[in-house]
């Protein structure tokens, strides 16, 4: 359960650029669930996600997560929630190039200091799972658009999160992928992940596995 | 004297060290003034931010004043063949009056820097940070100290001509000379040693009672600090005393220096290491325990104390061991039995 | 605790491999920094080898040297002097020596004449030194001719070179007897240039100074290890004028180390965005980089120090013999005795290891600070 209440976030803040990105969003999302974002660029549906996912705190208001305010944590504490509670899959992959797939399946853990063997056969069975095995040692730049998306996603769950964050998560991707994509992302869900995405591809807000449906504009939520 | 490769070195680390917690301290204010954790005000974040920099400079401060702490004696000791009357460290740290303040500086400067890396350590692990003001006081507390460090190396340094007699360790450590060292090595063998094994003694034995029994609330954990406190005078004091005789199997050579030397086979450092860090380890469980009463820090601080008490504990019983081992092994009969 | 192993483990992995998918940049780095240990090491090995050469020089020579002055200046020792010292409680052997200084134009340096105490050398021959022989090209049964200050040409017979081992205070030595040298200098008869005195107690040879100066009012004792200690301290301040003149590579090296440091690719920021935006926490990131350091550090501590070792002990010290040696126009042709030394193992690593560290710290806390959400952002 994920509670937010009248979140505001500044950026530039006291500057003449001042910006405020998100202006008053109060929300409630379920466990289990797959909620979608979405609303023009500029809208605020990044900056929402990224406070949802500790990444940022926000200048003002509370999120609670199962209870727990998290919302004026210092970063050091947010990283650890962030660790324990998300897994993110970005609209760039965001892949570090150079590693293999199993590499960088394995980052998220470790400051986790866990055995290396414990780790790699964790990494090596998400692989697996997502029909990466034969690729483990492959350097992710050598993968296709559709491998490198699912080393994405067996990186988001290494460390076996609850929450799944996706920014527009089909952006670089063709009509297949993107739907082979969501039919994971039903899998998760059926597992009992959450699921937290932005999108403005009708093909994501439209398919099936698409729970609820969260519109904003201009820092506001404008349909929930 | 300043144009020694190793003096330049040991002014340069001290130095730096002045300059960078010199120009951090106007930021160290500023958290001081302005730190408000509840706000999510960019202001905020850049201040939370800066204290990654500040305990990395700190502790980089703490490990290159352990490495210079080494390297000072070690020079002193070197250099002792340029004076005239000096055949150990002592006798370079006494050609003028600002040697061992220096040494004594750069000791408090060590164990200064590693009581605020604990509390720094402890404060980080609080969700709330309840002692962020506190460490940003004390950190511009230990910018005059690292400066009064550095302003005692310069004028000592500056201070050494090789035309000055000095006097060697003899003559500084024996029971005859004035003073705090006089003191020292005059002090009667028995009470030196009732001193040293009853400060060691009851510093292992506050720390073990608390490594056994962590729970707040309870003084053994103060006790433990203070005795650790205790112990640094006292070992000095017994190593000086009746410890360096043992080992350099000699009724009259009274010196805390040339046991660090090849001939005496470095047993010095097997000794100071664990004693440094014993002692640091240990004041610090004492440290801790002023802290156990803030809501936030009131589950944290017993099982750091209780780590720390495990460290301070072996590495006391280590040197107890050791000194024991040491003067068993002498041939020097310095009680009669 | 095995937790915070598996940890560091894991950070040097990454370390590692990020080094090396920048290959080139931190190759560059690495060799500044190993020329800058290698400068600097080979400097410290070098006058430590010649500290060492001269005290073990120095340790045959006698305790005490007794000069006259007269006017402040160094004079001649008249006639009669050894008898006034008389028998002195602890001295051993008291000397008279002859001995002087000679400028040879032909190859424009200057050589120690010197009546040896120990041997005779029998009159128009000489034992040279073997810079000097190797300078004008001599060999045991040559002739060699010296024109003296009075104008008069002397021509002697080479009857050895002396051996190469402590080339340091022989190089520039020539050996004769005590007429020729009279002859040579026109040194007049029953005068000599100081007197020498062995002490065999170390204790004692202040005292024995004390009185030497107490019977002779106008001599001057000049004790060995006075002489030892101005020695050593003039390599020290030479080592040290030295490294301060270096300061200034040491300086433009930690403003390489801090341009490189902050100067971070595209590439590389945008990593440590990505690992922070996965969970790696700012200190996560500082730690990262701390290993990275040790590595870069260690390696040039490494290579800088060996390759000054090789410089000093293997190929003489070639590029800094000059420097260092100053000597005279002679170069002694000596080899140094390797020797770690702790203390300057130290001193090396306090002048390269701190500031580099203390140059990249701030660069790397500015990477490490890298917004979690900069990658949802861009």
């Amino acid at each position: 359960m994920i509670e937010i209440a009248d979140l505001h976030k500044a950026f530039n803040q006291g500057q003449h650029n001042e910006y405020w990105a998100i202006q008053g969003v109060s929300l409630s999302l379920a466990r289990g669930q797959v909620t979608a974002f979405m609303g023009p660029s500029g809208s605020g549906k990044t900056t929402l996600l990224s406070l949802i996912g500790c990444l940022a705190r926000p200048t003002s208001g509370r999120i609670r997560l199962d209870g727990e305010d998290i919302s004026g944590l210092p970063e050091r504490f947010l990283t650890e929630l962030r660790r324990r509670h998300f897994g993110f899959v970005f609209q760039q992959f965001n892949l570090i190039k150079g590693l293999s797939a199993r590499d960088n399946v394995m980052l998220p853990a470790y400051p986790l200091g866990l055995p290396h063997r414990q780790l790699t056969e964790r990494a090596d069975a998400l692989l697996a799972q997502f029909r990466l095995g034969h690729r483990a040692d492959a350097r992710v730049e050598w993968l296709s658009g559709g491998e490198q998306q699912r080393v994405a996603i067996a990186r988001a769950l290494i460390n076996d999160p609850p929450i799944l964050v996706a920014d527009e998560p089909t952006a670089n991707l063709d009509t297949a992928l993107s739907r082979e994509f969501l039919a994971i992302l039903g899998e998760l869900s059926g597992a009992g992940r959450t699921v937290l995405l932005t999108s403005h591809d009708p093909l994501v807000l439209d398919s099936p596995q698409v729970e609820r449906r969260v519109a904003l504009r201009d820092g506001r939520v404008v349909e929930a | 004297m300043l144009f020694q490769p190793a003096i330049i070195a040991l002014l340069l680390a001290a130095g730096l060290g002045v300059a960078a917690l010199g120009g951090a301290a106007p930021f160290a204010w500023q958290i001081l003034r302005r730190w408000n954790l509840a706000s999510g005000s960019e202001g905020q974040l850049t201040m939370e931010r800066r204290t990654y920099l500040f305990s990395s400079l700190v502790a980089l401060v703490l490990g290159v004043q352990l490495a210079a702490l080494l390297l000072f004696v070690f020079n002193a000791d070197r250099m002792s063949e340029m004076f005239v009357g000096a055949m150990c460290a002592v006798g370079t740290l006494q050609v003028n009056a600002w040697g061992f303040p220096a040494l004594v500086a750069q000791i408090a400067v060590f164990f200064a820097a590693s009581q605020w890396l604990l509390i720094n350590h402890l404060d980080n692990q609080a969700r709330d940070y309840p002692l962020v003001r506190l460490k940003y006081a004390l950190l511009l507390l230990l910018v005059p100290l690292l400066a009064l460090s550095f302003g005692l190396q310069l004028a000592y340094f500056k201070g050494l001509r090789a035309d000055v007699i000095t006097s060697c360790c003899g003559s500084l450590f024996s029971g005859e000379s004035r003073g705090i060292s006089g003191e020292m090595a005059g002090a009667d063998p028995r009470l030196a040693m009732g001193l040293y094994f009853g400060s060691l003694g009851l510093a292992v034995a506050a720390l073990g009672s608390y490594v056994l029994r962590p729970a707040p609330g309870r003084g053994n954990g103060l006790l433990a600090g203070l005795a650790s406190g205790l112990v640094f005078p006292a070992a000095l004091t017994g190593i000086i005393s009746f410890l360096s005789l043992y080992i350099y199997e000699h009724p009259h050579h009274h010196c805390p220096f040339c046991i660090l030397k090849p001939e005496y086979g470095y047993r010095g450092y097997a000794l100071y290491l664990p004693l440094f860090l014993g002692c640091a380890a240990g004041l610090g469980v004492g440290v801790l325990q002023l802290f156990r009463r803030r809501p936030s820090l009131a589950a944290l601080v017993p099982p750091l104390a209780q780590r720390l008490a495990w460290v301070a504990l072996l590495a006391l019983v280590l040197f107890l061991g050791l000194s024991a081992g040491m003067v068993w092994q002498s041939n020097l009969i310095l009680l009669e039995h | 605790m095995t937790d915070w192993f598996h940890k560091q483990r894991y950070l040097i992995d990454f370390s590692l491999a990020a080094l090396g998918r920048r290959k080139v940049r931190n190759l560059g780095l690495l060799a500044a920094y190993s020329l800058l240990v290698f400068v600097l090491a080979s400097v410290m090995l070098f006058t430590q080898g010649l500290r060492q050469e001269a005290k073990r020089v120095l340790a045959e020579s006698p305790e005490v040297i007794l000069q006259r002055l007269v006017a402040g200046r160094q004079d001649l020792i008249p006639p009669g002097y050894l008898e006034q010292i008389g028998r002195i409680r602890g001295v051993q052997k008291m000397e008279a020596r002859l001995w002087g200084y000679y400028y040879d134009p032909v190859v424009k340096a200057n050589y120690t004449f010197m009546v040896p105490g120990e041997r005779q050398i029998p009159s128009g021959q000489l034992v040279v030194g073997p810079a000097l022989a190797r300078e004008r090209g001599l060999v045991a049964g040559n002739l060699i001719s010296f024109r003296s200050y009075s104008g008069r040409l002397f021509t002697f017979q080479v009857a050895e070179v002396l051996p190469q081992a402590s080339e340091l205070m022989s190089a520039d030595l020539v050996l004769l007897g005590a007429e020729d040298f009279r002859a040579f200098f026109d040194f007049p008869a029953g005068h000599y240039t100081d007197i020498t005195l062995s002490v065999a107690n170390p204790n004692e040879v202040r005292n024995v100074a004390a009185k030497l100066a107490a019977a002779l009012p106008d001599s001057r004792p000049i004790l060995r290890e006075e002489v030892q200690r101005t020695y050593a301290s003039l390599f020290d301040w030479r080592e040290g004028m030295v490294l301060t003149v270096l300061a200034g590579a040491l300086l433009a090296f930690a403003i390489l180390a801090w341009d490189k440091a902050s100067g971070l690719s595209a590439e590389e920021r945008r990593e440590i965005g990505i690992l922070k935006a996965i969970g790696w926490e700012t200190g996560d990131v500082l730690r990262m980089k701390f290993w990275e350091g040790v590595l870069i550090s260690l390696s040039a501590f490494l290579i800088g120090y060996l390759a000054a070792w090789v410089h000093v002990f293997h190929l003489d010290g070639a590029l800094f013999r000059p420097v260092l040696q100053g000597w005279a126009v002679l170069y002694p042709h000596f080899r140094l005795t390797p020797q770690v030394d702790g203390l300057q193992l130290a001193t090396l690593f306090f002048f390269t290891v701190f500031p580099y560290t203390a140059a990249v710290l701030v660069p790397i806390w500015r990477a490490a600070i890298t917004d979690p959400d900069a990658v949802m952002r861009t």
